[in-house]
This record gives structure tokens, sequence and C-alpha cells, in this order.
């Protein structure tokens, strides 16, 4: 079963009066379930294509259907619902909120779908991430891997059907990067989610199921992984 | 978890760590609130004293006054009138203290009856008021015995009467006490008024009339019955009603200028609350963009947000609302002085409910616009900063926008109640930020055009971040703009109010003023002059006269045609008239030619009028007026129009005759004379006032010093009134600069990473808020200047004249301050460490 489907997804930007298209007919689809990546030189529309899979943002023709719901003809609240209901982040520079602690960071998308009881399972999400000890932490009191580690649980919290990651280990040092690889597809096993990652790092994109390659906006390879 | 619940804890849970930034949100709310909260409640409890000793302050029910002398008619109709009646006689003359020889020139009330009949005459002792009638006696204003060293038991030579001080008068109803340091009261018996030999025939006397009405009688009902005889008899009575109402009339001015006060510190608490949040706002997009790729809808987040500073607000309202009310708990200390009623302390609940709602409202309403652009925030922001977005059309920012003007011309309309004067303020205020954003967009396209690439590098930097990416300069230059405009504006007029006191050119100007001198005295009183060595400067004859007909019309006719409305006075007033064959310095021709000899008696006299005067009666260049010479009808035709600076020691007329006219009318004089501290002063006014009892010295040099006395009283109660404003104005520019800093604070310690000295970030940051600083004091300085003098015209019917060395003060002090500020922010971050500036602590 389809997950995410791209039709012909094309974006299009008009700067200093030229007409600038970073992603160009773009087509593909993943299965529930699968792990994917999406690998290019800087430039190449990695990131335009992820905003516009996990509905960011809005293309310029083609569309998206995510879970089978088309996000075309969403307007941006109806596409956060979509979000908060469907989807699950993380960042390449983490994107906690500063002003929330780590549990709190964890929690706010159990609270938008308002669950209850959220704080066992976030403190268990948080456990699972080997940061228990530090839930009452702010952001700015945690290393980059450990903001990275929150971030992923964070991720998880809400259960979503399909899980995007924009170069989650770009701003990591090797050894925190290998530990975070892990720990993400770890959890993405257990929890059998979608996981959709943006990356330059081959090795990481080596450990996915799939690999499309971008170049100049536009998808010139496809290449399914078979592993032993 | 309710949706509502939710949005609560999460604007909780955003705050904790962005209380520094919220408190100065709210400091700018608690000064405007203060502010206007202590003035409202200052003004409510006025009201009410005034309301509450209505008949205190009158001393009566009616009270009937003339300056004339009372015909039999008049005099049998307030005889019989019901009640008890007291009659009180006024004029201005010498008084000796034989103790120390010393004199000067007091008010004298006569008084007869039991006045007042409501509220006392407080004297020590205590029984003095109502015993000194019977007891042949004078009671003697506080101030002007400390100043002649004399007590109770002392004696003081009224004219002719020697009269032991019986009593020391510590206040009268309807006085206020700063009333007695410029004309201080000497109470006598009336009874002993014709033996003091000071009234004589055509002596400046007013005679008050005091009524204790029965209950069943209403004052205002018998004032309207007799209308008729009073208008004809140029009597004027007053009610508790009408004398309330007047008593309010006389604040009009202080209270334009206290509500004016209220109006710009809450205004300037305004702009505080908008530049704040605006760049509050700036700083949260990162957060929201995160809120919303977590599925947070926009009208969620912007609740957030909404909620933080609506409960900001509260806090704001409620601090500013009992800081100000014990401010309020100065003001009847302060003002006491100036108050012809006891003011009282209580706090208002009017105004402080009223402030509370004000204060949320404003906090709401100038948050509302940075706030809608949360609505907007794209998630995308999340994965990269969205640069250069076009900014949709929202219609939300159109009807903020038209809220915010009709709320700043409601505001207004209720604090000076004059519905144009409101519109033109705000659409003042809209002119003055139009022109800051100009002045904004042109610096930065200026800077980028010309920029001086030759320059060092610190220059270069400072000049560049004025349009750099992140830049402040709009905001900066609109919001210390705006707040300078207003402190200046402020001040221009606090310090145009004073200036209207003060007397100009004293050094040069005379300084005895001798008046009430007959013909027959005036040879007599020159030789007493010149012994003492005093220069007579002017001989100044006036005549008194009243105007009968104008253009040929009578009274009666111009009365009866209700096309033609000239004030009241036109045909009542005593016109004091003086003749002679020059202009003096203080007056110039603004219209026509000065004609100083009459010599062809077939045709109408030429008078020159002075400008204001012509201009209240209606009348110009070739309108002919007849006056009634005690008795003998003169016709004359307007020759010329005068401009005349009353603020100088002169003896200014409304009405100049040439000579030839008045030579043989019956007339008295006024000496103008200028004496040196070598002139034996009190020498003199002994030896005038021994010979000539009813010849009055008018001092100057003694009343100067009072007057600055007062004068500086006057400017204390100003400018503590206008320190609401100023400070919260400081605040707002403290504030708007402190949260600047949250901009900078990255570049710096990225410029400090790359290896700059700490005295190179501090020059680069000086040079920009010094460019930022002087440009925004400088058009804001500009605009004040157009807005006072709009104002003084409109407002204060004053001139104004732009005051140099305070707007120097003013320029530099705005520049300096922003600058510190400035420095002071990046001084705070040059002390922690980069790393945990980058790592976002």
């Amino acid at each position: 079963m389809e997950i995410l489907k791209t039709i012909n997804l094309t974006k299009s930007y008009t700067s200093a009066n030229q007409q600038l298209t970073v992603l160009d007919n773009v087509s593909f689809d993943i299965s529930a379930g699968d792990t994917f990546s999406i690998v290019g030189p800087s430039g190449s529309g990695k990131t335009t294509l992820l905003g516009l899979c996990a509905g960011l943002d809005r293309a310029s023709s083609g569309s998206v259907i995510l879970n089978g719901i088309e996000l075309d003809h969403l307007n941006e609240d109806q596409r956060a619902a979509v979000r908060n209901q469907h989807v699950g982040f993380i960042f390449q520079n983490f994107q906690l909120i500063p002003t929330l602690t780590a549990l709190e960071n964890v929690m706010v998308p159990l609270e938008l779908r308002g669950e209850t009881n959220i704080k066992k399972q976030s403190m268990s999400l948080l456990d699972r991430v080997g940061l228990a000890d530090r839930s009452h932490h702010y952001p700015s009191q945690l290393s980059g891997g450990e903001q990275q580690r929150v971030s992923i649980a964070r991720a998880f919290s809400n259960r979503p059907s399909i899980l995007f990651a924009d170069e989650p280990t770009g701003n990591l040092d090797e050894e925190t990067s290998l530990k975070i690889e892990k720990l993400l597809f770890d959890i993405n096993k257990e929890e059998k989610t979608t996981l959709v990652i943006v990356t330059h790092d081959m090795g990481l994109a080596q450990q996915t199921n799939r690999i499309v390659r971008l170049k100049g906006g536009k998808l010139i390879s496809d290449e399914v992984l078979v592993k032993s | 978890m309710s949706k509502l619940s939710w949005l609560i804890k999460m604007a909780w849970r955003d705050s904790r760590k962005n209380r520094l930034r919220l408190f100065l949100f709210t400091s700018s709310i608690i000064m405007g609130i203060a502010a206007l909260v202590a003035i409202n409640s200052f003004g409510e409890n006025l009201r009410n004293d005034v309301g509450d000793q209505a008949k205190e302050l009158l001393g009566s029910d009616m009270r009937i006054e003339t300056r004339r002398e009372i015909t039999p008619l008049a005099l049998e109709t307030i005889q019989s009138m019901p009640g008890e009646q007291s009659i009180e006689s006024n004029f201005s003359s010498m008084v000796l203290f034989p103790k120390t020889k010393q004199t000067r020139l007091v008010q004298i009330k006569a008084m007869s009856g039991g006045y007042p009949f409501y509220g006392k005459l407080k004297t020590t002792p205590e029984q003095a008021g109502k015993t000194f009638q019977e007891n042949q006696g004078a009671i003697v204003d506080k101030a002007l015995l400390n100043q002649f060293k004399s007590v109770v038991g002392d004696s003081v030579k009224v004219g002719q009467v020697m009269l032991p001080i019986v009593g020391q008068l510590n206040s009268i109803p309807g006085r206020a006490t700063v009333a007695s340091s410029v004309a201080p009261i000497v109470l006598i018996p009336r009874s002993l008024m014709d033996a003091t030999g000071l009234v004589q025939k055509g002596s400046r006397v007013s005679t008050r009339y005091h009524f204790k009405l029965p209950p069943d009688l209403n004052a205002d009902d018998l004032i309207a019955a007799n209308r008729k005889l009073f208008r004809k008899e140029k009597i004027r009575a007053t009610s508790v009603q009408s004398n309330r109402e007047n008593t309010g009339e006389a604040f009009k001015n202080m209270n334009s200028f206290l509500n004016l006060v209220a109006f710009i510190a809450l205004l300037l608490g305004c702009i505080g609350v908008a530049s704040a949040v605006h760049i509050y706002i700036k700083g949260k997009i990162e957060t929201v963009a995160v809120l919303r790729c977590l599925g947070v809808q926009g009208r969620d987040a912007f609740m957030i947000y909404l909620i933080q500073i609506f409960v900001m607000g509260i806090i704001g309202s409620v601090l500013g609302a009992a800081i100000g009310s014990i401010i309020q708990t100065t003001f009847p200390a302060i003002w006491s002085e100036f108050l012809p009623v006891e003011a009282n302390f209580e706090i208002s609940w009017d105004s402080i409910i009223q402030g509370i709602c004000i204060g949320l409202v404003i906090s709401v309403l100038f948050a509302l616009l940075p706030l809608l652009a949360i609505r907007k925030v794209s998630p995308l922001n999340t994965l990269r900063k969205a640069e250069n977005t076009k900014q949709e059309f929202d219609i939300w920012r159109y009807l903020v926008l038209v809220l915010i003007a009709l709320f700043i011309v409601g505001f207004a309309w209720w604090q000076i109640r004059a519905l144009k004067e409101a519109v033109a303020f705000t659409l003042f205020i809209g002119f003055a930020f139009l022109v800051l954003t100009i002045m904004g967009k042109l610096l930065m396209i200026m800077v980028r055009k010309f920029f001086p690439t030759s320059w060092s590098y610190l220059w270069r930097q400072s000049l560049a971040n004025l349009y750099r990416p992140n830049n402040q300069t709009l905001i900066l230059l609109v919001s210390i703009g705006l707040g300078t405009m207003l402190i200046s504006f402020l001040y221009f007029t606090q310090s145009m109010l004073l200036d209207q006191l003060r007397f100009s050119d004293k050094e040069s100007q005379p300084n005895m003023i001798l008046f009430d001198i007959q013909d027959a005295q005036k040879e007599k009183l020159k030789v007493i002059t010149s012994d003492f060595q005093i220069p007579v400067l002017q001989d100044v004859p006036i005549v008194t006269m009243r105007l009968t007909e104008l253009n040929g019309r009578t009274r009666e006719a111009i009365e009866n045609d209700s096309t033609v409305n000239l004030p009241r006075w036109a045909f009542n007033r005593e016109n004091r008239v003086t003749f002679r064959d020059s202009l003096i310095d203080s007056e110039s021709i603004t219209k026509g030619k000065w004609e100083g000899k009459y010599t062809d008696q077939s045709t109408a006299v030429p008078v020159s009028l002075e400008s204001g005067y012509a201009e209240a009666m209606k009348v110009g260049l070739g309108d002919e007026m007849v006056f009634n010479v005690q008795g003998l009808p003169v016709k004359t035709v307007v020759t010329s129009l005068r401009g005349v600076s009353w603020n100088r020691i002169q003896t200014n007329f409304m009405i100049v005759f040439p000579t030839g006219v008045l030579e043989e009318a019956p007339k008295f004089h006024v000496l103008v004379s200028r004496t040196t501290p070598e002139t034996d002063i009190d020498g003199f006014k002994h030896a005038v006032v021994s010979e000539f009892p009813n010849v009055s010295v008018l001092d100057l040099t003694q009343i100067l010093s009072m007057v600055n006395d007062i004068l500086g009283k006057v400017s204390f109660v100003i400018s503590f009134m206008a320190l609401f404003s100023i400070i919260t104005g400081l605040l707002v520019l403290i504030g708007s600069v402190i949260i600047s800093k949250y901009q900078r604070i990255r570049e710096s310690v990225l410029l400090r990473t790359l290896g700059a000295k700490r005295n190179q970030i501090l020059i680069i940051t000086a040079l920009e808020y010094a460019f930022l600083g002087a440009l925004a004091a400088l058009t804001g300085i500009l605009l004040a200047m157009i807005g006072s003098y709009v104002s003084s015209y409109f407002l204060f019917q004053m001139t104004f004249v732009p005051p140099l060395k305070p707007v120097l003060s003013i320029f530099f002090g705005i520049t300096l301050l922003t600058v510190f500020v400035g420095l002071s922010n990046v001084r705070g971050v040059l002390g922690q460490s980069p790393l945990a500036v980058l790592r976002g602590a």
C-alpha cells in the first residue's frame, strides 16, 4: 500500500524577474513501512522535495498524496491537521522549541491531538532515547546529540505513519551520528513507521531500502537496495 | 485537555524564558496607565471637591458684584432681596507697617456682615475672623506679616487710619494660597472704609454683596428674575452653580495640559507595546514554524502569544493603576497652593477601572499588528529561512489599523473633549509615523546607494548594519522618533506655558509704577521722586470711558441685531485709555497709520486699537466708534491697529488717543520709573504713602522676586506632571533599544568569534546606534516643532518660538541615551562566552 505518492511535482520561484525551477516534474511513490532516502548535491532540490511531501509547502504544479489525502487542495490549517495526525519530523538543526523543556517538547504533538495521560508516554519515549534523567532540561542545556535524541522522541510521540528526516546527522560528529542513526532505525523498526530521509551522507542513505537521486531539480535515479 | 487550556499552558511555558522581554513590554504600559490613572483620579477628586465645597468656594448662596457706583434703583433692589446680607468692598492700596516703616501694595477688603456664610475665614487666633469688625481691627495676610516681621498685636496704617492687627489671615473661601503672594489681603471693618480716605470719586472699587438665601429660594431663579436690571447696571451675579462652572473653566488650560500629559504618556506606552511586541514576535518565528510543523493551526499559534500579551497587559494595567493611585496621593500637597478648594485624596475607582480597561485595550490593540503576522508564518521556516516572501493581503491588518486610528481619535477626544483637535492630533501622529517611515527607508536607500567603500571597516560595518537583513533601522527610527517627538512636544508645550508667565527683558525694563495719581498730586509727586533721585520714565495719563456707538449704531440696535455677535463686554467695559503723540517700544503698527496729534477739530478723532481688541470687537480701519468720556460723547475713527507685547512691564492700552483731545478730561496718572539697588525704596514709598495715601506704589523688584518664587512652584508642578510622560518615553526608548539587542546578539558574537576586538565591536555598535539615535531625534524634534506650532495656535492660543537650548539638549540627550543603551546591550553580550550565545542560551 502506498503511503506517499508524488505526481509530476514541480516547484518554481520568481527571483529578480527570473523564473527559477528548483524541482522539475518529480514523480515517485513510497510503500507503507518502507525506508527511503533522497540524495543529491547541494541545491539539487532535496529539501524542497521534502517540504512538499510533508505538506510544508505547495507545489507550483503536480500533486502530493499522503496516506490517501491529496494535499494540494488543502489550506495551511488543514495541512497542519494532516501533519499532526500522520507526520513526524526530524530536522538537521533539531528545531526544538527553546522555551520548552525536553519533556514538554515531546509532549506537544500529543497535546495537540488532545490525548490524555501523555506524560507517561512521553517519559517512556525519553527513556527510550536515553534522556529520562534530562527531561526537565531546556534545549540550550543539552548537547547537539542530546537535542537530536529529544527531537527523535518528539517525532515518534504522535505515532506517525510517515517520518521525514532532513539531514538528521548533518550537525553531529561521526560517533554521535552513528548512535543517532542506530536509534532512529531501531525505533522506526519497532514502530513500523515509513521513514523518508534527506541526506548527502551515502552511508546513512544506504541503510534505507530505497534511494532516489536528484540533480538540478530532476530525479535522475531510483534505486532499490537489496539487503542481505 | 481542552484547546483553550492547552493554549494557556503553552503561553505560560513559552513565557518562562522571556520574562525580561515581556517585562519591557509591560513597563511601557505601567507608566502610561500610572500617568492616566493619577491624572484622571486627581481630576475627578478635584471635580468632586469643587462640587462638595461649592458653597464654601463662594462663601454664600449668591454674590452680586459691581465695579461702578451703585445706582439707587439697583441698591433698592439688592437691599430688598431676602435672606442675610454681607457687603465687601475691594480696592488696592498701600499699607504702612509702622514697626518697620515699610509699605506695600495690598488688596483691602472692607467687610460688613457675617460673610462667609459657608466655610470660614481661617485666622489666627481662630475667633479673629468673627470679631475683627466689632473690635475695629485689621486681619493681615500671613505672608505679609512674615514679610514685614509683624505679629498680631502690632499696627498697620491703612490710608489715614491706624488699625491694630487683631488676626493673621491663613485662608479665605475660594482663593488659592498662591494668590496671596501676588496680592496679599488686609481685611478691615467696612465701617472704617470712609475714614481711611482711600475711596474717592473715580477710585477703582468693586463692591460685593453676599447673600445667605432662605432655603426655599433658588439663587439662579433670583438672578434670572433680575437679569435685565443686572445687565443694565453692569452688575455681575454669581450663584453656587455658576461659580462651580467658572472654577472649572479657570482650570481649563491646566486641565488641557494635564490631559495632554496623560494622553502622551499613554501614546508612548502604545508605541512601547507595538515596538516591543514587534521585535518579540520576530524572535518567535522559528518557534511558531516548529509548532506549525507539529500541526498547530495558525490561529492557535496566534492565540498563544495573544494570551501572553493579554496577561501581561492585565498585569501592567493593574500595576500601573496601583502606582498611579499611589502617586496621586502626592498631588494634593503639590497642588495645594494653586487650588481654591481643599484637595482631598480619595481612591477613584472609576479612574482605576478606566485605566485598567484602557491598558488592556492598548496592550492588545497595539500588539495585534505584529501578532497577526504569526498566523502567516510558514512551517517551511524550519527547513530554510523564508526570505523576501511577499506579504499576502490580510484584511485583518487593515481592520486593526482602522481600529488603532479610531482608538487614538476616541481617546484623544475623551481626554481633550474636542473632536476636531482629536482628529487633528491623530492625523498628525499618522503623519509623523509616515514621515519617520519614509526617513528610515530613505536612510537605507541612501546608505546603500552612496556607500563609502573607501571608509574604514568599522564605519562600513556600522553603516551596512543600517540596511542589511535583520536591520533595526525602521523599528528603532519610528519608535525613538515618535518617542522623541512626543517628549519634545510636551517639553515645548511646558516651556510655552511657563514663558507665558515670564516677563521679558527684565534688566532694561522699568521696575516701579505709581498709580491712582490725581491731576493735582502729579507735580508734587514728581518733586518727591526727584528728591530720591528716581527718574520719571513715563508719565501716563489715563482717562476712563465707555463705548456707546459703533459705526453709527447704538448698543441697543446692535444687541437686537442677531447677525452681529459682539462680546458681551463690548459696551459694558470701562475702558482705560491714554493719549500720546508717539508709540512706545512695546508697540508696533500692524495696519494703518499712526496719528499722534489731533488738530482738525471738524473730523473724527483718529484712534489706534490693539489688534486683538479690534479683532474681538470686529472693527477695522475706518470704523467709527463713539465713546462717552464722563458724560461727553467723543466721535473717533480707527486709523491704526497695533501689536502690543503684553509681557513687558509697561502700561499698555487697548485704545490710544492722539494728543489734543483728552487733556482737559478728568483723569488720573501713572508714573513709570526705574530704581537701582542704591535707591532708598522703602524711604521713597514711605514718603509717598505719608503724603498721598491714595497713591499706590507697585515695586516690581519685590513683585518680580515673588513672581519668580511662584514661577518656581508652577514650574515644579508642571515639570512633575510632565515627568510621567518623559519617564514613559525614556522607558519605551530604552525598551526598544534593549529589545533590539536580540537582533544583534548573534552577529556581535560571531564577529567576536572571528577575532574582532572588544573595542571594535563597541565602536561598530556605537556608530550604528548614533546614526539611528541622531536621525530619529532630529526627525522627532522637527515633528514636535510642527506639532507645537499648530497646538500653540489652536489649543493654547499662544505663539510658539522653538527654544534653542532645550532642542539641542533633547537632540544630544536622546542620541547619547540611544548609544549608551545600545552599548550596554553589547557589553552584556561581550561578557558572555561566545559558545553559550551561539548555542542560543
